[in-house]
């Protein structure tokens, strides 16, 4: 099967200092992989790299989409060819609306069609209608924050979804509602990145891989049952490779 | 004092003065040129003489020595009058690229690209008052042009000029009472609720037509009226100082909404000087947009002089390369329990400045007074500036004044945000930029809105030429 997304010996900075330390990941076409790792592992860097945020630099190696080298790529650029990415913190955007983004994003397509669109993805993930006209995430809690950014990929429909702790200060209910929608989405053929602390978001995702990240690297890969296994007994059991990380 | 920095504009845009020699036209000002001026127009001996006592009196007052920099004025270079016979229109060939690349960016109508580039010579206005002549004039609702007031209205005309803003106020409001032209005149007798707004969108059209305009709306008590002038498409003039007066009387409980949006040609100085007697429980909003020019200073007044009279000034400035908005309000309550409320909002960009100057005074015995300013900045990159300067004098202690004041720049990581949703660069500026005035936008009328979102988007491009 041709790889998606394939992220080559990847090393990145942050003015100056060393993050990610040597990142392999094949993402084949509608497979999901979940990402796990202790607090300051690179996982959000891993996700802002194949985003292509300017701050993060990219001292080595190559992140490729579809067979097309990334690297100097703009974000619109990347997102243009299928990538999305959901936000652990999105942005309140004051004064720029759901509509206006969507509108933008989409070029100006049929308006009517667009709002009506919007209301029907609202409707199902139990949005307000009034977020259409406000500001994106203004005034939004940190669940209705989640949904948002849900609504976006919905409505971007991207070939590879990468969400960065969406399951995040949920409710049961929320909880339930954006993993359903994310198990829908893989179902529909998409493929999906899920950055996660927790196990329960997997009790509606059925994740192909499981990635474990420490240090800037990923340490262990497998299945369903390594999730599991960390939602046990931690991330003690496996060993930190600080020391070569920095090398 | 350096004068303002419109070369680097002129390069940019590869604008260069294709202005013939004008010597068929009289340059400079002096008791003769307003003479003639007074005669031409068939004027009676009252308006000549309130013109030569204005020019004398500009004569006498100085600069303005605060503000912007208008060391690049020079008075003597000026036309003040053009007569009829000469009124020639500017050629398409001679409307800066830019301009012309903007109408048609902006997609507006061939028909109307010559308007309000000047091109076309004829003085369309006529055509747009008589239409409101129509529908209101049965219920004694005047909309006319000033000179035409003057001649038909004289009670009314004599009543009002020069009351609300003397020739003595200051030397540009002395230059246009000694010279004005043109301009509306809007009379609204008691009771009368004018729902439809009176707008003047064509009125500048021919060469040096509209420099010294001359606005003055009367509400009557319990009327209502909205006047809308100016528009957000780029407007092309040959004359480069504008000084307009706007004076509004608005009687014991009427309302009276001002909304202007100005984008002249950056070769520009507009000064104008804009104010509103506000009677009791009467109600003015000033929603003031300056997006063109190279150097603006307006600061529309409301003086609330009945109790519970309102006031509000909404103010918008954008400034690009080698512009300076200096724009804001000012607030004057003399009486109890008036309100007033000052919103402004910039954005500077490639070097662009703008500056918030605002002042409010609340008078002893004015209890109760309420007064709330709010001036947010928005810098779009290193290069550009934004001050506040805001003068407070209360001299009621039973009185309440906010004052609020921001300075933001645009985040990396909001583009970013926006860049991972597909949007570019140049958009996402656009989008944020359209968000950040968003409250001011939506007091427009929804064309203008849209054509200034569309405006301000192109600008982010930085396309535009």
């Amino acid at each position: 099967m041709a790889a998606l997304l394939e992220v080559k010996n990847l090393s990145s900075s942050v003015e100056g200092k060393p993050i990610l330390g040597g990142i392999n990941l094949v993402v084949n076409k509608g497979e999901a992989h979940v990402i796990m790792g202790p607090n300051g592992s690179g996982k959000s860097t891993l996700a802002l790299c194949v985003m292509g945020h300017p701050s993060h630099k990219i001292e080595e190696g190559e992140i490729f989409f579809e067979n097309k080298k990334l690297n100097s790529l703009k974000p619109d650029e990347r997102a243009k060819l299928g990538i999305f990415l959901g936000f652990q913190n999105p942005l309140a955007l004051e004064g720029v609306s759901f509509f206006s983004l969507m509108q933008s994003a989409r070029n100006a397509p049929d308006i009517f069609e667009l709002r009506k669109n919007i209301s029907e993805k609202f409707l199902k993930l139990g949005l307000a209608d009034d977020f259409i006209m406000r500001g994106v995430n203004d005034g939004a809690s940190g669940g209705e924050r989640k949904k948002l950014e849900l609504a976006q990929m919905q409505m971007l429909e991207p070939k590879l979804a990468i969400f960065d702790e969406i399951d995040t200060g949920l409710d049961v209910d929320a909880l339930k509602k954006i993993g359903e929608e994310i198990a829908d989405l893989k179902n529909k053929g998409t493929a999906v990145i899920l950055i996660t602390h927790y196990q329960r978001i997997l009790n509606y995702v059925r994740p192909d891989k499981v990635h474990i990240m420490m240090a800037g690297r990923i340490v262990k890969s497998g299945g369903t049952d390594l999730a599991e296994k960390i939602n046990e007994s931690g991330y003690s059991y496996l060993k930190c490779p600080i020391e070569n990380a920095q090398a | 004092m350096p004068k303002p920095e419109l070369k680097n504009y002129k390069y940019k845009y590869g604008f260069f003065d294709k202005e013939k020699p004008v010597s068929t036209f009289q340059k400079g000002l002096s008791e003769n040129v307003v003479r003639e001026l007074s005669d031409i127009k068939n004027e009676d001996a009252w308006m000549r003489d309130f013109r030569l006592k204005s020019l004398r009196i500009f004569y006498e007052k100085k600069m303005p020595e605060w503000g912007a920099d208008l060391s690049g004025i020079d008075f003597n270079d000026i036309i003040y009058f053009v007569r009829p016979a000469e009124r020639q229109s500017v050629s398409w060939d001679e409307v800066p690229p830019y301009i012309k690349n903007t109408f048609e960016r902006l997609g507006i109508p061939e028909a109307e690209r010559k308007y309000l580039a000047g091109v076309s010579a004829q003085y369309d206005s006529e055509v747009v008052y008589n239409n409101i002549k129509c529908d209101w004039g049965k219920r004694g609702v005047i909309f006319c042009d000033t000179d035409t007031a003057y001649k038909k209205y004289p009670e009314i005309f004599k009543k009002y000029f020069g009351s609300v803003i003397p020739p003595a106020d200051n030397k540009l409001s002395a230059l246009n009472s000694a010279v004005w032209s043109g301009g509306s005149f809007v009379y609204v007798p008691a009771g009368v609720k004018v729902d439809v707004p009176l707008q003047a969108y064509f009125r500048i059209n021919a060469k040096n037509m509209g420099q010294f305009e001359r606005t003055l709306i009367i509400a009557e008590e319990g009327s209502s009226v909205h006047y809308i002038e100016g528009c957000t498409a780029p407007n092309y003039s040959t004359a480069s100082l504008h000084a307009a007066v706007v004076e509004i009387i608005a009687k014991k409980s009427s309302s009276v909404r001002y909304t202007t949006v100005q984008n002249w040609s950056k070769n520009v100085y507009n000064l104008g000087t804009k104010r509103a007697f506000v009677e009791e429980e009467a109600n003015v909003e000033w929603i003031d947009g300056n997006i063109g020019s190279g150097v603006t200073m307006k600061y529309p007044s409301v003086i609330l002089r009945g109790p519970k009279a309102r006031g509000s000034v909404l103010s918008l400035a954008y400034a690009g390369e080698g512009q300076h908005q200096d724009a804001g309000a000012k607030a004057i309550h003399l009486a109890p329990e008036t309100s007033s409320r000052i919103i402004s909002k910039s954005v500077a960009k490639d070097g662009g400045r703008t500056s918030y100057r605002g002042m409010v005074k609340i008078i002893k015995g004015a209890v109760n007074a309420k007064c709330k300013v709010v001036c947010d900045a928005l810098l779009l990159d290193e290069k550009s500036r934004s001050d506040t300067y805001p003068t407070m004098d209360v001299k009621e202690p039973r009185s309440t004044i906010e004052h609020e004041a921001s300075v933001s720049k645009v985040g990396e990581d909001k583009i970013f945000y926006l860049g991972s949703r597909g949007i570019k660069e140049s958009d996402a500026l656009g989008l944020l930029v359209s968000g950040f005035l968003s409250d001011l936008t939506r007091e427009l009328p929804m064309e203008y809105a849209a054509e200034l979102n569309h405006l301000l988007r192109l600008e982010m491009e930085g396309s535009i030429g």
